[in-house]
């Protein structure tokens, strides 16, 4: 299974990845960034394809994904 | 299993980009390019005046600033004085395509050694979302609040189709940001555009539609599927030449 890091503090709140991850493996986040932003997290418990289309997708480039 | 990080070529800053906006992924594929083909220590890009004005905060290489529209002018001298060097431009519709016409068919024409990064949201961005020469018909902006006419605003000007008329010209592809597919594609078409250039073969131009949900009124993802289902009609897809 593949592991997404997301650098919280980068994100914008766009929701570009969630849109794009084809198990709904990432949700927007009630919480806020230091840029007051609700950022997104990825769910550690979900079974990612690894398909990279959230961090091909992220304007921000703060989506890493590791095995 | 594959992996994925950011590019060395691209710094670990926070850009000042709108949330969406294209420009992020765009910087991040020339960088990948940039990687990917071992040329960071030779490359110099030329920043446009218009979003990415300073799009040389977030490059991880060598890059000059242009006045507004006039960054072929400069990128044309630079790679004459330094031929060894893998120079490109990164230019929006405004600047290239309003403001820098005269320059970019010019240095098309004279088939200039360069590689160019289009990027067409197809509004002014930075000065406030007003109506630029690629605006769609019908599209409304700042300045055209009924939408563009064609009687009164004329027609979207395309660039790409005017330029690989010309000669000089090596290579003219037209990509979108529309999906994950959309800009894996368009990270190909850049590459080719750099190998031109590494080969000599000529000018060489990507022109990508990509997303301003901010000044076309629309979340992030509807953005990318205004560009599927509207922008992609009036600029079609596909390599020009």
């Amino acid at each position: 299974m593949a592991k997404v890091i997301i650098n919280v503090q980068k994100c914008k709140g766009c929701l570009l990845c969630l849109n794009f991850c084809p198990k709904g493996l990432i949700k927007k986040s009630k919480k806020l960034n230091l840029r007051s932003l609700n950022y997104v997290e990825f769910d550690p418990q979900g079974e990612c394809l690894g398909c990279l289309q959230c961090a091909v997708v992220c304007p921000e480039c703060c989506i890493e994904i590791r095995e | 299993m594959r992996t994925f990080k950011r590019p060395e070529s691209l710094y670990d800053n926070s850009t000042h980009y709108c949330p969406g906006c294209g420009h992020g992924i765009a910087h991040r594929l020339v960088a990948q390019v940039i990687d990917e083909l071992g040329i960071r220590e030779k490359v110099i890009g030329v920043a446009p005046v218009g979003c990415a004005v300073v799009a040389y905060d977030y490059w991880n290489f060598d890059c000059s600033e242009a006045a507004h529209g006039r960054a072929l002018a400069v990128a044309t001298a630079i790679k004459r004085v330094h031929p060894e060097n893998i120079v490109f431009t990164y230019q929006g519709d405004g600047d290239l395509a309003a403001i820098g016409t005269n320059e970019t068919i010019h240095a098309a024409n004279r088939g200039e050694n360069l590689t160019v990064i289009f990027i067409n949201n197809a509004v002014y961005g930075m000065t406030g979302g007003q109506m630029a020469p690629t605006t769609l018909l019908h599209q409304k902006t700042s300045t055209s609040l009924e939408g563009r006419n064609a009687a009164l605003h004329g027609y979207p000007l395309k660039i790409s189709e005017m330029l690989a008329l010309l000669p000089g010209v090596c290579y003219i592809e037209r990509v979108a940001f529309d999906s994950p597919q959309g800009i894996l594609k368009a990270q190909q078409a850049v590459k080719l555009a750099f190998e031109n250039q590494i080969n000599n073969l000529g000018f060489s131009l990507v022109e990508i539609l990509s997303p301003c949900p901010t000044y076309w009124g629309l979340n992030p993802k509807a953005a990318l599927d205004w560009i599927q289902e509207v922008m992609k009609k009036e600029f079609p897809l596909g390599r020009l030449k």
